[in-house]
């Protein structure tokens, strides 16, 4: 079998890739015996390395199936898959699946196993040593944010449902695989922690630059967390594939524009920081309350809701460097959205 | 047949679960079968010692013959258990594995019937188309047993959460890793109380093993009937019911010491 030495020596170069890898879908078709038709139809899509891409649908829409079928959870009926330019279904399946990271939001921790051997599941399959193995968990708790003094020996009841995806997704990223498939991770934990676990999995994404394929069916999330979307309809149709920005600002058609809600504008104001818009001289005049140049359009907005007053100051490391009124906020909404495109044109 | 079977096995896994959680009286709960079996049997042996018995009695009524029983006895209820945990369990496997319905309506429909039919059918029914003695009787006490353990390997398996299995799999584990590592870590409790249920019964069924000439302590409950030796009756079946308390009891033990931590 001479395919066993490619293989190796594909999945070797794969596991050496430490950063993002890039992977291209290419007419990618599910159909499940006895449906009439398929769950996901002549899909193709390329990521690039390091890109968190954000599959969004309504539930059935086949972005989950799509997404199972880079690790071959579910097989594709015809269509290639290639991750760093190998193609992935001549592989064996159980050896790939070790190098891609995977976190679902049932969490799925072996009750049985404590936070560290959990985290070594992978490590383990791939026979690293123990010193080395021990080195990693550590280093991934801490990368996550729990105290492996504390945490590792216990057992995942033992924690709460936010530690727990945050064991989730330091177990997805034990072997440091290049690839990772994240299937809505944080939709089962209540609000406030899910922004929380978004910040943190995005402060860890700008360090280690996986190339990421997200499934979630919150719109909101896709467009905090997403390099870009891709909007999904039935059968996996891509409706749109853009970043967050310009999904908001010219969405492609009523499906997608659907999915936006009401107050695109507003969302597209979370995404701008406030050094992009026009920053005006310092006002004395301006209430106390002050916004940093490095958040949002949207939050220097809601203080202008707040104070009532016709501009606010804006802080550089807590030093007045200006100030910013409505109208320049509503120019930079502008100057984002199609005008700026013209221009680029 | 079905119901009851699943009901005794699953109580006994809840209460032995919620168990070590609660202090002193706990302690007192898992040692009283062995005060209570400790008392009747102090009780009977004062009992025997103040009777007056007759050269039939005294010649069951000894410590020798009685070991011997006991012996037989548990040999024949434990070789039967090991038995059963190795057919059963490997069976339970198959038929939660299998697609096939067929198969598995077939495997669970020949369980049903080894266990509906009664224990002392089986064995005079062997005895009569094969032979008598103890390999007899050990086959009709693993046909009897049989059921319990299998369905207990197919409904800890069907109780293990799917999203495990999907991170398992999703992971790169091997079907027979996941089966390993974590299905059946996570079935052992409800397993092990099936074979905890297959024990007691063994034990109690094993009396019967006395009619095709296998021995146990059937033959004292026989010959005290048989005889009219009520206390020879009398002290069998005491010992029979205390060793079906102990051996319950100290399957509860290995379940506790054996179920994996965490759960």
């Amino acid at each position: 079998m001479p395919d066993i030495t490619t293989n190796t020596g594909v999945l070797t170069s794969l596991a050496a890739q430490q950063g993002g890898v890039d992977i291209v879908l290419d007419h990618i078709t599910k159909q499940y015996p006895g449906q009439q038709r398929p769950a996901v139809e002549d899909f193709s899509m390329r990521v690039e390395p390091g890109e968190l891409i954000m599959f969004v649908g309504p539930s059935g829409c086949g972005k989950t199936t799509t997404m199972k079928m880079i690790n071959r959870i579910i097989e594709p009926t015809s269509g290639s898959i290639r991750i760093n330019g190998d193609d992935v279904l001549s592989l064996d399946g159980n050896e790939l699946r070790r190098h891609i990271g995977y976190v679902i939001q049932q969490i799925g921790l072996f009750p049985h196993f404590t936070i560290a051997e959990n985290i070594a599941i992978v490590p383990k399959l791939l026979g690293w040593s123990k010193a080395r193995i021990a080195e990693r968990v550590d280093e991934l708790l801490r990368t996550v944010q729990l105290d492996p003094g504390t945490f590792a020996q216990r057992y995942p009841r033992q924690l709460s449902g936010g530690q727990q995806q945050r064991v989730g997704v330091a177990r997805a990223l034990a072997a440091d695989p290049p690839v990772m498939l994240m299937d809505e991770p944080f939709g089962a934990t209540d609000p406030i922690t899910r922004e929380k676990l978004q910040a943190e999995f995005l402060r860890i994404q700008a360090d280690i630059g996986k190339t990421i394929i997200f499934v979630t069916h919150d719109f909101e999330e896709a467009i905090r967390m997403g390099d870009r979307i891709a909007v999904l309809s039935d059968r996996s149709q891509i409706e749109q594939f853009d970043t967050p920005a310009r999904i908001l600002a010219e969405p492609a058609n009523d499906y997608v524009r659907s999915f936006i809600g009401e107050g695109a504008a507003l969302k597209r104001l979370a995404l701008i920081p406030v050094t992009d818009a026009r920053i005006g001289s310092a006002d004395a005049a301006a209430p106390a309350v002050t916004v940093d140049e490095h958040s949002s359009l949207r939050e220097a907005l809601d203080t202008l809701v707040l104070t009532g007053a016709a501009r606010v100051n804006v802080t550089r490391a807590g030093a007045v460097v200006g100030s910013i009124d409505q109208a320049a906020i509503s120019a930079a909404l502008g100057s984002e959205g199609p005008a700026r495109r013209a221009e680029e044109a | 047949m079905t119901g009851p079977q699943v009901v005794p096995s699953a109580t006994t896994m809840l209460r032995t679960q919620s168990a070590p959680r609660r202090g002193m009286p706990v302690l007192l709960r898992r040692l009283m079968p062995l005060i209570v079996v400790a008392v009747v049997l102090v009780l009977t042996y004062v009992w025997v010692s103040s009777l007056d018995l007759d050269s039939i009695e005294q010649r069951t009524l000894n410590a020798d013959y009685i070991t011997a029983r006991i012996g037989e006895h548990l040999v024949l209820s434990i070789i039967a258990s090991v038995l059963v945990a190795v057919l059963a369990i490997p069976a339970g496997i198959a038929v939660s594995r299998s697609r096939s319905k067929v198969f598995r309506g077939v495997v669970i429909g020949i369980a049903n019937i080894g266990q509906a039919t009664p224990a002392i059918g089986v064995v005079i029914l062997l005895a009569i188309v094969w032979q008598t003695g103890f390999t007899t009787a050990l086959l009709a006490l693993v046909i009897y047993s049989f059921l319990p353990v299998l369905q207990n390997t197919i409904a800890g398996l069907a109780q293990v959460d799917p999203s495990i299995r999907e991170s398992a799999r999703g992971m790169g584990m091997t079907p027979s890793q996941v089966l390993r590592r974590v299905e059946l870590p996570l079935a052992s409790p409800v397993i092990l109380a099936g074979l905890r249920t297959a024990l007691v019964f063994a034990v109690g069924v094993a009396t019967v093993a006395t009619f095709i000439n296998a021995g146990g302590l059937g033959d004292m409950i026989i010959n005290g009937l048989k005889l009219q030796r009520y206390p020879v009756l009398v002290v069998g079946a005491i010992l029979v019911a205390s060793i079906a308390v102990l051996i319950d009891w100290a399957a509860g033990v290995v379940e506790d010491i054996v179920r994996p931590k965490g759960l």
